[in-house]
């Protein structure tokens, strides 16, 4: 199924109201569309939901709004985003996820080509995440009344045995880890905007990333914060744990990933790339003692290679994350304010 | 990155540290005035006053755009937006100022209003282009640095005969803005703000050159150092500074030899005097009324000027009240003696300008520099951060 079949009836038209409607042509791109990429078991019954073995354990449910422009972007597209985004989230928990839904808002008139392109990347993703689609749905709305296509994703995973993993859970000693180099899923979402073109090599980021997290954990299951810094960036992830935990952090501004193109782009478009974007990253925080076992477990994986220490936390009744600047002074990290870069994801 | 990381060295850093320590004299005071919200932000973002002996201290200027426009012309701006039905292009910067009754250019947009976040005027001149049915008025706010692109738009509008693509002019100038500073009684009566010297600006001299300075640092024997806007810029220019007060020197001096020559940028000048001409005055928030201190578009394109085209109403503006964003303007106040401050004005629910531009002195000091005042983390948490 790697090939976009050729064969599909409609290929060459578009999206009307009758596909949402409840009738003969809805339930035909349900057939041909849908399930012809996503097809498994459950999608198979035609149920009106799917019914499912888990394996003992907690279970943790996730869900992710996608509503990204442009829906197709260099490294990926709305479809992989939308997977990646879900089981991110569910594998942030320290679980391994297992079953997703999907509801598609169609805006009529939209191709029937780019929402097979889409499609065919959902399967992709979520047979590489080792993730099945087991339930959907599809809505079209009216021309004008949608923006080609929105997709709601929600995952289903469970976590193992003696895996605790929450975002309350850092202390001061704890130090923090970031899987790789930041802001690419933003600057590369940038550099394809109408308005703002610029060329420039950098790609989406967009991964999923629960591979990684299964190695993490297998080297040291005592992980305390795993975060996936998506909108707001890194910054606001660290501020998220910060608070939620009750403690402070420094950064070290040396050492934060960071890839020369997305450093130049962000300067040149006065965007703090601590506060861009990311779609296949991940901040752990963990003790002093775990630190190296997870380093070297993230080092061996294809994800994790330029894993790096970035920080420590601190105590701190305000919460503050505050970094040493490569300059050699100190600065406070907030929150974003406002909107850097609306529908980055 | 070229041209970047060189000047944002930590070597260097701690040498021209080491050289401002040298030259320092104890038991005096030093009051600089960096007048341009670039600067602002670089002191901040980097933290540039960590470096600093304890009696050097920064005083921010009005050199923030966004900052010093009145609200009556903000109002002017969403009323546009708003009555007359028009595309306004906007720079982002503009979107979250609160206007009269907290009306901002964000919430136009919200509730319907056709308002675009544009990044230069080229985009706003496309955008004209692709709306041939509606009228586009790009908002012009700026000194020196972004009036130059303001004039080429023009000048493109009228060669395309771009008819539906107009400019709502609130450009401004930065030397008259400093010498009303050094006028006002604040400064010059008062003494209740102390400024022995400037940090000149930086992409604005790149334009007008190092020579417009030099009437006021005579006249009002303050020196003025016109300085980059990387770190070590400014923490070179501060140097540069200190030993010309020590010394008894009022002279304009250029550290950004890079960028900035005596004369400044002749094409861009010349473009400019092509398309806009003084105006008598105009009125900055915080400083009130400047004469000579803005342009607006000359008669030979009013075609061209939103002011000319749209019939824009009467209103009476008001800022936020106990907002104290004109008297931080003028260094008379800093950010956190502004009850607001911190409490019902933050970034996420701006009271004033001064909190909703990067480049503004509140939003600077809440996004960079809050544990320094110790309304946060204190002072002795500042001494864990350093170890």
């Amino acid at each position: 199924m790697n090939a976009i079949p050729t064969d599909l009836p409609g290929r060459q038209g578009a999206i009307d109201m009758t596909h949402g409607g409840g009738g003969r042509a809805m339930a035909e791109l349900i057939r041909d569309l849908f399930h012809r990429h996503l097809g498994n078991a459950h999608l198979a019954q035609g149920n009106d939901g799917a019914v499912m073995e888990l394996p003992s354990g907690r279970v943790v449910m996730s869900t992710d709004g996608h509503v990204i422009s442009p829906l197709f972007f260099p490294g990926g597209d709305i479809g992989c985003l939308a997977i990646h985004g879900t089981v991110n989230d569910v594998a942030m928990m320290g679980a391994k996820p297992l079953y997703m839904s999907a509801g598609f808002i169609i805006e009529e008139g939209f191709p029937l080509a780019d929402l097979e392109r889409i499609v065919h990347s959902m399967a992709v993703a979520a047979r590489e995440a080792g993730i099945a689609i087991v339930t959907g749905d599809t809505k079209v709305v009216e021309k004008g009344k949608g923006d080609g296509v929105f997709i709601t994703t929600a995952g289903i995973g469970v976590v193992p045995d003696g895996v605790n993993v929450s975002g309350d859970l850092a202390r001061p000693g704890h130090v923090i880890i970031v899987s790789g180099s930041i802001g690419d899923h933003g600057v590369a979402i940038l550099s394809k905007r109408e308005n703002l073109a610029f060329e420039t090599e950098i790609r989406s980021d967009t991964a999923a990333l629960n591979g990684l997290v299964d190695c993490m954990l297998a080297a040291a299951p005592g992980i305390r914060v795993l975060r996936d810094p998506t909108r707001g960036g890194l910054a606001a992830t660290l501020n998220e744990i910060a608070r939620q935990s009750h403690v402070g952090m420094v950064l070290d501004e040396g050492a934060i990933p960071m890839k020369r193109d997305v450093a130049a782009a962000c300067e040149l478009l006065g965007l703090d790339p601590l506060y861009v974007a990311n779609e296949g990253k991940l901040v752990a925080i963990c003790t002093p003692e775990d630190a190296g076992a997870i380093l070297d477990a993230m080092h061996a994986h294809a994800q994790g290679q330029e894993a790096a220490m970035i920080g420590m936390v601190i105590e701190d009744r305000h919460a503050m994350v505050q970094m040493r600047t490569k300059f050699g002074g100190s600065r406070v990290i907030d929150y974003l304010t406002g909107e850097q870069l609306p529908r980055i994801c | 990155m070229k041209y970047v990381d060189e000047f944002r060295q930590k070597d260097l850093a701690e040498r021209v540290a080491g050289a401002i320590a040298r030259e320092v004299e104890s038991g005096r005071d030093y009051h600089l005035m960096e007048f341009c919200g670039g600067h602002t932000h670089a002191i901040f973002r980097y933290g540039v006053q960590d470096l600093m002996p304890a009696n050097v201290h920064f005083v921010h200027g009005p050199g923030c755009p966004v900052c010093v426009l009145p609200v009556r012309r903000l109002d002017d701006a969403v009323e546009l937006a708003e009555r007359h039905e028009v595309i306004l292009c906007t720079y982002g910067d503009m979107m979250r100022v609160p206007g009269t009754g907290r009306r901002s250019l964000i919430r136009a947009k919200a509730d319907g209003a056709d308002i675009r976040m544009v990044y230069s005027t080229q985009d706003a001149l496309r955008i004209a282009r692709e709306n041939p049915s509606r009228q586009v008025v790009f908002f012009a706010i700026g000194f020196e640095t972004t009036t130059p692109p303001t004039a080429v738009a023009l000048l493109q509008a009228r060669r395309d005969g771009l008819a539906n693509f107009s400019v709502f002019c609130n450009h401004v100038l930065t030397p008259a803005a400093i010498q009303h500073i050094l006028q006002s009684p604040e400064v010059r009566d008062l003494g209740s703000v102390r400024i022995d010297g400037f940090l000149g600006p930086s992409h604005v001299s790149s334009v007008i050159g190092s020579e417009p300075y030099e009437f006021f640092a005579e006249e009002f024997q303050k020196p003025v150092v016109i300085a980059g806007f990387e770190p070590l810029d400014v923490m070179q220019s501060t140097l540069m500074l200190i030993r010309q007060i020590n010394q008894g020197r009022h002279e304009v001096e250029n550290e950004y030899t890079r960028v900035v020559s005596p004369g400044g940028n002749k094409k861009a000048q010349a473009l400019v005097s092509d398309v806009f001409e003084l105006r008598e005055t105009f009125e900055w928030r915080g400083l009130g009324s400047v004469p000579y201190s803005a342009l607006r578009i000359r008669a030979r394109f009013a075609e061209f000027d939103a002011e000319t085209r749209f019939q824009l109403s009467e209103k009476t503006s008001r800022e936020v009240k106990s907002c104290e964003c004109p008297a931080i303007l003028r260094g008379v106040k800093k950010p956190t003696d502004c009850k607001l401050f911190g409490t019902v004005c933050t970034p996420d629910n701006p009271m004033g300008s001064c909190m909703v531009s990067s480049e503004g002195a509140c939003a600077a000091y809440w996004s960079y520099g809050r544990f320094r005042t110790g309304q946060a983390t204190g002072a002795s948490k500042k001494k864990e951060v350093a170890a």
